[in-house]
């Protein structure tokens, strides 16, 4: 494997750091946003730029300090990282426009703030995304904690004060109570914290003290809400929807995912997990997420909760895909970070859309709202349709290869579930959708004359979704980026 | 001259003390430059001293030119260096950012009160360079008895507290002499190098065992080491701001190092560590004080108090650390001196600066901070986190260290107290920045609140001369935590014995 | 019995020491009065003084002052064992100075309370503190 040594990734990391003083102190709010453009269409533009590199094998790497013998500060891209950041930077330029329309539409208060936090978030999740070993993680995982906070605690009521202390106790808490220990155990191991393909923790330490630190590692990432660490998700949609939707979609909770994924691939190991059969317990508690996550939903009425739900559910689709340790399997959890988020996107840009232009919040309220945001509806169906994993949607092409997995790892029940999962999905967004344009007319709630929120929320939802469509046919820097990180984690 | 820079260290303080008392009663104004400016010079000596400690390693200095054992020798190696460069470093910046509160509170005492602080400095800065056990009684006494003053020119309680103090004090300072007694007493030496050499070969002995008891006894009451804690948040949350935050960063720590010192230097490892089989009870007694400090933190609703609490369960983290007796916790209980006094003054000064424009110490009174003093929240919320233990700030890597040697002695009790103080010390923490952030509450929805609370709108930000030294110490905080790995490998790997592994 | 007995009167220096730490402390733990309190806490230093001063001594030797010193006559070197140890005796110098030194302190804070509370009885100044 070459490297490339450069200061891309770290300048990946600090253009949204280094836009912040710019953010802050501008005269005037559209000088404000204008900043914020910049700052994430050059942070996509590094990012890219590191792209052909990446698909043609090599690595990038950049050390900064080192802050403990043998531990450095530093950044290293690979594909699976590559394909995390590339999602990542890119939505942010989307949720940009997004955001733009939905605070000046509400009127929100504290915008600067917003925007700011914003950017450090986003520092934070690329930062995650290129870490070379698990310090590095660690120290922008606590950050992405730490930035959000202000940002899910955006209105200042009671009500987000409650909701921002349980999505501390539960991400911050659990890093601190789990990773930081797990961390600390596996360097007293193995001397080291660098990721590396074949895992570094094979042939130092019993099969019991591996499973603890398994278990330690993939709870202690609770942004991925995995159950029973998954409440805060939900507490945490009191949130203005564009920080639901790139960050409670996209980037925290796929820093959670990634996170899990990445240790076990590149600190355990697939080989270690297969020699001490870890495989079927990690199995067990996704599928259970999975399955509970998904009856949780059908139960919602707030949409915000519903789509937080059914974001608990496909989480562990990725570290199911992960856990299965076949490459198909693994190829399909990752891609389906890029899927997924296209696609939740698109449904969480509907919701804040619907709410800036009639103020609801609850499916129940919503009958006949098809008739009066067709654009709107439309995407939200399909964002559905690639949530559910059905074709003509890239949501389709990620399940597939899970299943594939599933049977290449003769794991019949695992197929079982993504099915009867995929049948639950439907069972909780074609209602809505069902609602929307179907209901008789008398029933409708909204008159039949067409008002969409304004442009700046209704453009980004109709492109991620026509992205959800394209990636079906054109999965490619996805599809090759896992093809390439699956390979090389499994050995094959 | 750089020579001298041992004697110097502490006798520019201590020429400085009587000018800063005679010039003060021509001009009070001058109280506070002379101050300063010796300080500056203390600051400067520390710094060249460590410098020159790291070029050439030890440096020997015999006051008056009396050679050991017959004179006092001040002996600078890698670990009082350290120490001596912070403890300087944090007198002199709280020196800086308290002026105006000193002016406020103290405006007719400056003479007194400036003179008091930089006597409490240099008999900080001598019992760090002193090589000699009596000589450390003297100046801890010294540092001592003008703590105390400091601590009863507060309002209100504070007398009472100071007065305690003083009791616990003595007896802590009275133990530790009558341990050196015993020492005397079977060596006939109080050079702490000659000590080392002669003990040896009398560790079987009674007498040591005892002299070693009564020390720690004595240092642990001195530290604040529960349950010996009970003269210490009452004297640090009575105490005026600016002295709260010069006595609480450095007293305890300071005695957390003559505990290592002692115990590592004086009584050998193989002494401390195995021979006596104290290593298990202290780690135990230590995990005991973090929780209890923790917990007794959670339940006060006053700042101050809530800190002085802290201080208990990070002197618990130190004293842990040293007793797990391998290489990687002593180096974090040292790191954890030299961090914990940098966050440690970090957030009395900050809580100086919110009591200073709020009038109260009371966490509910800190509503709507966030919106009127954006900097110094900011330098308190670093604080925190660096307290809490977040990366990149230095609390994470001296508690890596602390938890790194738990694992390595085996001990997972201390670990398990180590993120639980983390853990509520994360409560304690957001406790405040919810009620700074959150209160009062309001309509947020439109763009242009109509109108804050009642005493609120008085509330400005903290003066521009307290507020650089408060950012000058966060950036500290980070700075430390960046170069953890060096401070360790450089500086603390060679203040510990070869022996330790 | 008699060992026991014998062992306490060669070493009296030290239970005399110990003796009067004892009560410095009864007098600093258990008496409600801050001047109570102080005299405890000077007694317990004063113990520890005794205590150094009494390892200096040796018996039958005398002051380490040598005799005829300035007579050309007093030819004979001195021996150390003639003389008891003056060491711990200068050190207790300042051990003296430094308890003054806090007596000093304690009493001034005791006088800046009294003139606060108007009263030097602990439990008083706790009910003082304790009304409104």
């Amino acid at each position: 494997m070459d490297t490339l040594i450069s200061i891309k990734p770290l300048l990946a990391v600090l253009v949204s750091l280094l836009a912040i003083p710019f953010i802050a102190y501008s005269r005037s709010p559209n000088v404000r946003e204008g900043w914020t453009f910049l700052a994430a269409i050059v942070k996509f533009g590094i990012v890219a730029a590191m792209l052909p590199a990446v698909l043609n094998g090599m690595e990038i790497s950049c050390s900064l300090v080192e802050v403990l013998p043998g531990l450095s500060i530093a950044f290293r891209v690979d594909a699976f990282g590559m394909l995390f950041a590339l999602v990542a930077s890119f939505l942010w330029i989307i949720t940009s426009v997004y955001s733009i329309g939905y605070m000046r539409g509400l009127d929100e208060h504290a915008q600067t703030r917003y925007f700011c936090f914003f950017a450090i978030s986003l520092s934070a999740a690329v930062g995650v995304a290129f870490s070379a070993n698990l310090l590095t993680m660690y120290l922008f995982y606590e950050m992405l904690s730490l930035a959000t906070y202000p940002l899910v605690t955006h209105h200042q009521d009671q009500e987000a004060r409650t909701s921002g202390r349980k999505y501390l106790l539960y991400t911050v808490g659990a890093s601190i109570g789990l990773v930081l220990p797990a961390m600390l155990m596996t360097y007293h191991l193995t001397g080291s914290l660098d990721f590396s393909p074949q895992g570094i923790l094979a042939g130092t330490a019993s099969r019991g003290t591996v499973a603890l630190l398994l278990f330690m590692f993939v709870f202690g990432f609770a942004k991925a809400a995995i159950m029973p660490f998954h409440s805060w998700l939900p507490a945490a949609m009191v949130a203005p929807t564009p920080v639901s939707a790139l960050l409670h979609a996209v980037a925290v909770v796929k820093v959670g995912v990634f996170s899990i994924v990445r240790v076990i691939t590149a600190i355990f190991g697939t080989d270690l997990l297969q020699t001490f059969d870890l495989s079927t317990p990690l199995l067990l508690v996704a599928s259970t997420t999975i399955l509970v996550g998904s009856f949780i939903a059908l139960s919602q009425d707030n949409l915000k909760r519903m789509l937080a739900f059914s974001t608990i559910a496909q989480l562990s689709y990725i570290v199911l895909g992960a856990a299965l340790l076949s490459p198909k399997g693994v190829t399909g959890g990752m891609v389906h970070i890029a899927m997924h988020a296209f696609g939740k996107i698109t449904l969480f840009f509907c919701a804040g859309a619907i709410f800036v232009a009639t103020g609801k919040k609850n499916i129940s309220e919503m009958t006949g709202i098809g008739r009066r945001m067709p654009v709107t509806m439309t995407a939200f169906f399909i964002g559905a349709l690639s949530i559910i994993g059905m074709p003509p949607c890239g949501g389709f092409l990620s399940k597939w290869y899970l299943v594939l997995g599933a049977l290449d790892a003769d794991k019949i029940a695992i197929l079982v579930v993504l099915l009867f999962s995929s049948l639950l999905n439907a069972g909780y967004f074609m209602p809505v959708v069902y609602r929307a344009f179907f209901c008789p007319p008398e029933e409708a709630l909204f008159e039949a004359r067409v008002q969409e929120a304004p442009l700046c929320c209704v453009v980004p939802l109709v492109i991620t979704a026509v992205i959800s469509i394209l990636l079906l046919f054109y999965p490619q820097p996805f599809m090759n980026l896992a093809v390439m990180a699956a390979a090389k984690f499994t050995g094959i | 001259m750089s020579a001298h820079f041992p004697g110097l260290v502490i006798i520019i303080p201590l020429v400085a003390a009587f000018l800063i008392l005679i010039g003060a009663l021509l001009d009070k104004r001058l109280a506070f430059p002379l101050t300063a400016l010796a300080l500056l010079g203390s600051l400067v000596t520390a710094i060249g001293l460590l410098a020159r400690v790291m070029q050439v390693g030890v440096v020997e200095y015999h006051l008056a030119g009396w050679a050991p054992p017959v004179g006092i020798a001040y002996r600078v190696d890698h670990l009082n260096g350290l120490v001596l460069v912070a403890v300087a470093a944090v007198a002199f910046i709280n020196l800086l950012g308290t002026r105006p509160l000193v002016v406020e509170a103290f405006g007719d005492r400056l003479g007194p009160f400036y003179t008091l602080y930089i006597l409490l400095v240099a008999g900080l800065l001598g019992i760090v360079v002193t090589g000699d056990a009596f000589n450390l009684y003297v100046l801890l006494e010294i540092a001592a008895l003008t703590g105390y003053a400091l601590v009863g020119m507060g309002e209100g309680r504070a007398p009472l507290a100071s007065l305690n103090y003083i009791f616990m004090g003595t007896v802590g300072a009275s133990f530790y002499l009558l341990g050196v007694g015993y020492l005397y007493l079977v060596t006939g030496t109080l050079n702490m190098a000659d000590l080392a050499v002669r003990l040896p070969a009398l560790y079987p002995s009674k007498v040591v065992f005892s002299a070693f008891v009564i020390c720690l006894a004595g240092l642990c009451l001195k530290m604040g080491f529960f349950p010996l804690h009970a003269w210490l948040p009452n004297a640090y949350s009575y105490a005026p701001d600016p002295v709260s935050s010069l006595v609480a960063p450095l007293m305890t720590k300071v005695m957390v190092y003559v505990m290592v010192r002692i115990m590592l230097f004086v009584f050998t490892p193989a002494f401390a560590f195995d021979l006596t089989a104290i290593s298990e009870p202290m780690v135990w007694m230590a995990i005991v004080a973090i929780v209890a400090g923790s917990f007794l933190a959670l339940s006060t609703r006053r700042l101050k108090r809530m800190l002085t609490y802290i201080v208990v369960a990070e002197v618990g983290y130190m004293v842990g650390g040293f007793w797990l007796g391998n290489r990687l916790g002593i180096s974090g209980a040292i790191l954890h001196i030299i961090n914990d006094a940098v966050m440690t003054l970090c957030v009395f000064l900050a809580a100086a600066a919110l009591i200073a424009r709020t009038g109260s110490d009371a966490i509910d009174d800190m509503q709507g901070l966030f919106k009127k003093m954006p900097v110094t929240m900011a330098v308190f919320v670093i604080a925190g986190l660096s307290i809490i233990g977040v990366p990149p700030t230095c609390g994470f890597f001296s508690k890596w260290y602390l938890i790194s040697g738990a694992i390595a002695a085996g001990q997972y009790g201390f670990m398990a107290a180590l993120l639980l103080s983390s853990l509520i010390n994360l409560v304690l923490f957001f406790r405040i920045f919810e009620i700074a952030y959150f209160e009062p509450f309001e309509d947020h929805h439109a763009e242009h609140p109509t109108g804050h609370g009642r005493v609120l709108s008085a509330v400005q930000e903290a003066p521009l001369e307290l507020l650089v030294p408060l950012v000058v110490t966060a950036a500290l905080l980070f700075a430390l935590g960046i170069y953890a790995g060096d401070i360790v490998s450089l500086i603390i790997d060679k203040a510990i014995p070869l022996g330790i592994v | 019995m008699e060992s026991l007995l014998s062992n306490f009167l060669a070493k009296y220096n030290y239970w005399v020491y110990i003796g009067l730490v004892m009560i410095g402390m009864y007098a600093m733990i258990a008496k409600r009065n801050l001047v109570k309190k102080i005299i405890g806490m000077n007694i317990v230093q004063t113990a520890v003084i005794l205590f150094y001063v009494s390892i200096g001594a040796k018996k039958g030797k005398t002051i380490p002052i040598i005799a005829h010193g300035h007579e050309e006559t007093g030819h004979h070197a001195a021996q150390a064992i003639d003389y008891i140890s003056p060491l711990p005796h200068v050190l207790m110098l300042t051990a003296i100075v430094v308890s003054v030194a806090t007596l000093g302190v304690a009493l001034a804070l005791a006088i800046k309370i009294y003139r606060q509370y108007g009263t030097l009885e602990e439990d008083e100044i706790a009910l003082r503190i304790n009304e409104p």
